[in-house]
């Protein structure tokens, strides 16, 4: 039974944060996209069109990857999960069905036309199909948090007798209080992303001397996004998502903040520190005392509740794993926001080509945001152990009762070795692609 | 309630089949029959815009199933675990081999993905036959052993296959001669549905051949559907007793009739698209017939001590059905929208449309 749990949980692990991967720039490319070839139709300057084809091209691939990567998603709820799906099914089905009617149906059908029918349309038409794709991307993304919420925060439903979850409210699945900030946090996470993806390959066709033209428009766009999306994603969005924590989740914000005792007098704010369970404390901590009470309550000596305060069979199950996701998370975000302001300013100050260490940073910075996403959605999951819906539900409880570990091992080791290949591909591609640069249609 | 959404739902995955069938179909086409460079280009030309959004209607249905019959959802999908991740590895192998084909111009490059896209085609194409065969046969729920159920009613694994490879005994597998069998016709008909669509949308110098094979193929179609009808009655000792209670659902058959006599007559045809109604005819009047004759059944038990699985004991909650049908109204209007137009921007032959140029 143990090991059954430890491979489940490991394979759906392991897929959907390969997945994510994916869906985070095409989520936030499809906008900046848009953006491209709306301003072209505003000003009639070709470079903006050339940079929506040369980043089509980009996200063509990567929207494949999510595509293929993202139907696993779906048959792992029935085939690993099966007695969380018989139990919740009700529920969560409502969403994840609509997913699939209002959102893939919308991306998919006009991805074709998107990506093949530039000429068959004409532009207007073709920045409607582009923006349509990026409709059906990020309303995939709505449905998906608010599948995500019901189960952080259950609403809207009764329990059965047999235990099974039915829905006795629609609305209130839309209606959730966690749904939104989650929802605009994500988003804005995905734009972050891609603008830093944008801004690494303006800056090294500014670094490198070619396709200048392009690298600069590339950074001056990824900058832009990327100060706008990096400030709202921790204020108001994240703060958001934290309150929702704090009230709904107390003992998962003592264990992401590493709070192990309640203080009196406000607690601390923890910079760096590695939780040591069996003492109960942080070692070698670095802290600034009652500014986690300030931003949770804006009390200097607000209660903030520790570890100790609970039982310790509702702890989540790893708590270090969630402190480190969070505390890398946070500092990520602080770092993105950081350097974005400086090459905010140098771009104002038109000194941004010109500064190259900025442009160093930048380019290197480009797989931070992926990191950033992933222990971000860390922090929700492990967050939320050892439930599958929230105190309803335990994660044990909801694994496939007929599926032995042996079999999930050797489906898991298949994903692995697939997902290895994917991956390869993929670098290799879109290297291939970067490399060459965009094609600037010739008179 | 649970009938409109069986209803739903069985059209849904019947449009899935007769959509990305074609998809299916072109790829096994292409896999054994495509020579020459210029055949394969038509071929992915024939299919480019239109197979992810086909492949939608799996995961649509996928979705549907999930929020409709949970129960059977969960029991089926772990049940059935082994194939059902294989399909998943297939699926991505077909879809990665036609995305990235064209990435680089090399000539191992392309074989490789050439082989891919092919391969993982014909045996998708075998797997969902195999898998009708196994809706049909049924399962032992419960996983009885010596009359004594070791799971709870509705819960089931199975192997790949068994030794005895039998579709009557306790151990059942996936792959046995009764499933083993759908899968052949499965691969069969969607060869002929594909090659019919490559012929409604290319020119392709291939046209004519294609033609001559799927004349040849229907023999073996007709041949395989005689030979499973006559060891139908092994598996489901009472065939027609949904016909005989409502006789209007003959229809279905005749309609499958319709579509595999109809094909004979392929080298005749004056439009290029009346082959593929013709085979379109034959997945529909295949799937519909299959499905009516074990109504109200969605899954067989196999064994006496637990029921069969029904749309009356693994449908959801009422109040969540109902709600449901507002929203699916008007997403399946919006469906409709979205195929029209993709179909109408590209209508007919797609010889040019330059699929997997970058």
């Amino acid at each position: 039974m143990e090991d059954m749990l430890f491979y489940d949980r490991m394979q759906f692990a392991f897929t959907i944060t390969f997945h994510y991967l994916f869906p985070q720039l095409t989520m936030g490319l499809s906008l900046i996209i848009v953006w491209f070839k709306w301003k072209f139709l505003r000003t009639k300057i070709e470079t903006y069109n050339d940079a929506a084809k040369f980043w089509m091209k980009i996200f063509a691939i990567n929207f494949a990857m999510g595509v293929v990567t993202g139907i696993p998603m779906e048959f792992q709820f029935g085939t690993n999960w099966a007695k969380f799906s018989e139990l919740t099914g009700g529920i969560i089905g409502q969403t994840l069905a609509m997913e699939g009617m209002f959102s893939f149906f919308l991306e998919s059908s006009f991805l074709g036309l998107f990506l093949f029918g530039e000429k068959l349309l004409g532009h207007k038409l073709h920045f409607v199909t582009g923006f349509l794709v990026f409709l059906g991307s990020w309303a995939s993304g709505y449905l998906i948090i608010a599948t995500h919420s019901w189960m952080q925060h259950p609403v809207g439903y009764e329990i059965l007798e047999n235990g099974k979850f039915v829905l006795n409210n629609f609305g209130a699945l839309f209606s959730n209080p966690w749904l939104l900030p989650s929802y605009f946090h994500n988003q804005l996470a995905s734009v972050i992303t891609a603008s830093f993806v944008i801004s690494a390959v303006g800056a090294f066709y500014v670094l490198n001397d070619k396709h200048s033209i392009f690298g600069k428009l590339f950074l001056k766009s990824g900058v832009i996004f990327g100060l706008i999306s990096s400030i709202l994603v921790a204020f108001p969005t994240g703060d958001l998502v934290a309150k929702n924590v704090v009230k709904h989740q107390p003992v998962t914000f003592a264990a992401m903040e590493g709070i192990f005792e309640t203080e009196d007098g406000g607690s601390e704010i923890v910079l760096i520190g590695q939780p040591n369970i069996l003492e109960k404390k942080l070692d070698n901590k670095i802290a600034v005392p009652n500014i986690l009470s300030f931003l949770t309550y804006q009390e200097w000596d607000a209660e903030i509740k520790g570890l100790n305060e609970f039982d310790s069979n509702i702890y989540p199950t790893n708590i270090p794993g969630l402190y480190y996701a969070y505390h890398i998370m946070v500092g990520l975000g602080t770092i993105f926001i950081g350097l974005m302001l400086l090459a905010a300013v140098q771009l104002l100050r038109k000194k941004l080509f010109q500064t190259k260490w900025i442009l160093w940073a930048l380019l290197f910075m480009a797989p931070f945001p992926y990191i950033a996403n992933t222990t971000g959605w860390y922090t929700a999951e492990l967050g939320r152990q050892p439930w599958l819906v929230y105190n309803l539900l335990r994660t044990s409880e909801g694994i496939s009762p007929t599926v032995s570990s042996g079999n999930t091992l050797f489906t898991l080791l298949g994903f692995v070795g697939l997902y290895l290949l994917l991956g390869l591909l993929f670098l290799i591609l879109v290297g291939k692609i970067i490399y060459k640069g965009p094609q600037p249609k010739k008179y | 309630m649970e009938l409109f959404w069986y209803i739903v739902l069985m059209t849904m995955l019947t449009v899935y089949v007769i959509l990305d069938g074609y998809d299916f179909g072109a790829g096994i086409v292409h896999l054994f029959f495509a020579k020459k460079e210029k055949d394969k280009k038509a071929i992915t030309n024939a299919i480019g815009p239109f197979w992810d959004a086909n492949e939608v209607w799996l995961i649509a249905s996928g979705g549907v199933l999930f929020f409709a019959f949970p129960t059977l959802y969960a029991a089926s999908f772990s049940g059935f675990y082994l194939p059902l991740i294989m399909i998943l590895w297939l699926l991505i192998f077909r879809a990665i081999g036609l995305e990235l084909r064209g990435q680089i111009h090399n000539s191992i490059w392309e074989t490789i993905w050439d082989k891919a896209f092919g391969i993982a085609s014909l045996l998708l194409a075998l797997f969902f036959g195999i898998a009708l065969g196994n809706v049909v046969r049924g399962v032992n729920l419960g996983m009885v052993t010596n009359g004594v159920p070791v799971h709870e009613s509705h819960y089931f694994f199975l192997p790949l296959w068994n030794p005895t490879f039998s579709p009557t005994t306790e151990h059942l597998g996936i792959i046995d001669w009764f499933t083993i069998l759908l899968g052949i016709i499965g691969v069969v008909a969607l060869t002929i549905h594909g090659a019919n669509w490559i012929i409604f949308k290319t020119n392709s110098d291939l046209n004519d051949k294609l033609k001559r094979i799927v004349f040849r193929l229907n023999f073996a179609l007709l041949g395989l559907v005689v030979i499973s009808l006559l060891v139908w009655h092994i598996i489901e000792p009472k065939p027609f007793h949904n016909f005989i209670k409502t006789p209007w659902l003959w229809i279905f058959p005749f309609i499958t009739f319709t579509g595999l006599f109809g094909l004979f007559f392929i080298k005749r045809f004056k439009k290029d698209g009346q082959g593929f109604i013709f085979s379109a005819l034959f997945l529909f009047g295949g799937i519909t017939t299959t499905v009516a004759s074990i109504f109200p059944k969605l899954l067989p038990s196999t064994n006496t001590i637990n029921p069969d699985l029904t749309i009356y004991n693994m449908a959801a909650d009422d109040y969540g059905l109902s709600v449901g049908v507002n929203w699916f109204i008007v997403a399946i209007i919006l469906v409709i929208i979205y195929f029209t137009i993709q179909y109408k921007v590209f209508k007919g032959k797609m010889d040019n449309v330059g699929y997997g140029e970058h």
